[in-house]
Formats: C-alpha cells, structure tokens, sequence
C-alpha cells in the first residue's frame, strides 16, 4: 500500500467526520495549505485591488477559502465530502458551498467565474482505484448501496476528467485562470491530467516550485483561457534562493561560535591557569605555578 | 446559498437538459444576514447577473420588498440601486428547500445552506 491517501478510500469516504476535524485542527497542515493558497491566488494574476467572484474547486473544510476572503475576494466552493463541508460550515466560512462531484461536471453558468483555485484536490479526482474498492465494498454495501453504483467511477477517468475540464473552461470568464497545487504520482497521471485539459481548451502548463527540495517541492497546473501566454517564474529555481525547510551553513555557524566565546579553548596551558585562579577564589588548596604548569607531556600510552 | 451563487446555478449537468436554467427554489428556510457592501463588486456582478432570473428567485423566495424589475441605467453611480442588489444578492441566503430543474423537474435538496448537486449514476 503506497500510503497516498486517495489510494485508500473515495474522498467522501476518506473524508468523514473524524478525518475532517482532524485535518482542520492540525497546525502544521493548516500553514502548509495557507501558503500554497496564497502562492496560487498569486499565480491567478488577478488586476490589483479588485475584489473577484473566485470558484474553490475541492474546498473542503474552507482553509483555502478563507486566503481568498482575507484577500477581499467572493467565493464559492464545491466540495465531495459533507463532512468537509460540515466543518467549514462550522468555522464560518463567507464562501457559498455546495455539494458536487467535480467529475460529473460544474453545474454553473457561462463566464460565471474571474478565476478559480483548487489547493491539494485533483488528485482525488481521477481515481477510485477498483482493487481497493472491491476490499471494502462488501461492508458498505450493507450500509449504502448506492455506494456500489460509485465503482463506475473508475472506468473512464480521462472522461470524468474531460467532463471537469471542459466545464470549468465554460464557466470561467475569457482571460481568466484555473490554479490547481495537487500532489502527482507520476509522470503518466500529470500527463493524462494536462491533455484532457488542453483537450478542453485550456492553454498553460505546470509550474513547479522549488524543485530542487524533496519538502519544499510544489506542483502547480496553471490553466489559462485566453490563449497562449508565458508561464509564471517558479519560486526556488536560482541556486541562490534558499528553499524554506533548508537552513544554510549551520557547521561553519557552530565552529565560529566557539573561537567568539571569548574563554579559552580547553586544555590549553591559558585555560589550566585560569582554572587554577578559579580555585584559588574558591578557597580550595591549590599548587603554586611554575613553569611546569601545562608543560607538553610526552604522549601517553594510555 | 446565496441568491448570487443561486444566480449561476443550472442543471446541465443532468442527462438530457438543454439550458437547465433558471432553477426554481422552493424554499422552507430563509435567513437574512448584513453583509459588508462593496460598490465596485456589485457593480461588476450586475453585468454577469441574469436579471430575470433575480427576481424570480426573489418572488419564490416571497421578499417582494421592492427589487426593481430591469437594471436601471447608470447603475455605477447609483448608490441606491446597488445596495438593492446588494441586499439581494449577498444578503439573503436560502438555508433549506429545494431547488428545482426547469427540463426535468429534479430536485436538488438544499440542507443548512447547502446545494447537493450530486447527480446519480443514471443521470450522467
């Protein structure tokens, strides 16, 4: 089992309640997503200073959401999972929810939307791998046997994908971008991800930040609509901007550190006679120094 | 939901739906909440707006308080009218109902202020 987490369970599922909160709560994942929202609104070029009507494709619990109201922005997010929502709707999101499955299509109208965001979700989109559903699918049927209908999911991701495509290319406005932070398995997924995308109409590419860094690396497909247009400079890509999570020259740091202490170094015959004033100050017996004290011994044979 | 996002809402996703617009909203819960108001947004949103359809929502919804039935010329610059549309648009949000296709008559329930567009199997 690879551990990535759309290969356990559809994102409904995995997603339930206990998971939601638990995504919500943890610190170190809210920060990580804070950033990576906010480099994709940065990616949107949006014109400055002007509040936009934002579409958050796979909102989940609102964490992205909320960079695109603190930067004045109207949003809307569509989301797989109730319990996501369920929790974003107990924080108190400003953006419009609603419940959707991104690969049935979106249901808005033409040039609705100025832009779009979608922070660590498309992978979730194209796989509900059938060998993993076959090991659970015998105790939800009992439960809900619609469930068991779902398996269509995994017979035509390039569809599903070109349903979602083609959809959010109608709803944006013309000129306007879709930025996707998503986590690739491999290099056939970005593939079969990026051409059902330009299949749809969408111009652009994939951005890839700090590339250099195993932590810091960042994925982001920028779609565009108005036809061909340069890609946005990647963060991290000249070797002499540090990537976060890298602290530079931390052993030279150490070694200066000792010589600017300003004591001896020790055992040096300079550091045996202040310890010997040392323990004159204490009071303690102590051997009058001569020109013996701290001599070089010949090497021991210990 | 919002009578803005309620605005751009269709049911094309639908098998066999042309248009799938308007929906119709049949609504038990409505909330009316205050809302910061921003000109240049409202602005800009009363171009993408299906008027029409605004005030069809706003009849379903009951709030005939005076939603003027076409855009008013020069709206930019009419305070007035802008904080109408803002007061329909961003401020009254549907809690619970339904909300209903024009082709098909499906329903999409609407629970705690929000839509389930989750279409089945079949209906793809």
């Amino acid at each position: 089992m690879s551990g990535r987490p759309e290969h356990q369970a559809p994102p409904e599922i995995f997603y339930g309640e206990d998971e939601a909160r638990k995504y919500s709560r943890n610190t170190r994942m809210m920060e990580i997503q804070l950033t990576m929202s906010e480099r994709a609104v940065e990616l949107l070029c949006l014109p400055e200073n002007q509040p936009c009507h934002l579409l958050d494709l796979g909102c989940g619990s609102g964490l992205s959401g909320e960079t695109l109201t603190e930067q004045g922005h109207i949003w809307t997010g569509v989301d797989i999972s109730s319990a996501m929502l369920g929790v974003a709707k107990e924080r108190e999101v400003e953006g419009d929810l609603l419940l959707g499955d991104l690969g049935q299509g979106l249901p808005f109208r033409a040039g609705a939307f100025d832009g779009a965001i979608s922070i660590s979700a498309l992978q979730w989109l194209e796989f509900f791998k059938v060998r993993y559903f076959n090991n659970y699918c015998f105790i939800f049927h009992l439960i809900d046997c619609r469930l068991c209908n779902a398996d269509q999911r995994s017979h035509n991701p390039a569809k599903r994908l070109y349903i979602f495509f083609s959809s959010l290319y109608s709803c944006l406005s013309r000129g306007s971008r879709a930025i996707f932070q998503f986590y690739p398995e491999n290099s056939s997924q970005v593939e079969l991800i990026t051409s059902q995308a330009m299949k749809a109409g969408f111009t652009g590419g994939l951005v890839v930040d700090y590339p250099n860094s195993t932590k810091a690396k960042k994925f982001f497909l920028c779609l565009m609509t108005g036809g061909q247009q340069p890609l946005p400079a990647a963060l991290g890509v000249d070797s002499r901007e540090d990537a976060p999570n890298h602290v530079a020259f931390s052993q030279k740091r150490d070694r200066v550190k000792q010589l600017r202490s300003g004591k001896a170094p020790k055992k040096s015959r300079d550091w045996i006679l202040e310890k010997k004033e040392r323990r004159r100050r204490q009071g303690k017996e102590t051997r009058d120094d001569s020109k013996f004290t701290g001599r070089k011994r010949p090497s021991h044979v210990w | 939901m919002k009578l803005l996002t309620h605005n751009i809402l269709t049911s094309k996703c639908l098998k066999g739906v042309t248009v799938g617009y308007p929906l119709g909203i049949v609504a038990k819960e409505v909330k009316v909440n205050e809302v910061d108001f921003n000109p240049e947004f409202i602005s800009r949103m009363i171009q993408k707006v299906d008027w029409p359809a605004l005030c069809k929502a706003a009849e379903n919804l009951g709030h005939t308080d005076e939603l003027p039935s076409t855009v008013v010329d020069d709206y930019e610059n009419n305070e007035e009218f802008l904080k109408k549309a803002h007061h329909f648009l961003m401020e009254i949000e549907v809690m619970n109902g339904d909300l209903i296709c024009p082709e098909t008559g499906r329903k999409f329930p609407v629970t705690d202020g929000i839509p389930n567009m989750l279409a089945n199997e079949d209906e793809v």
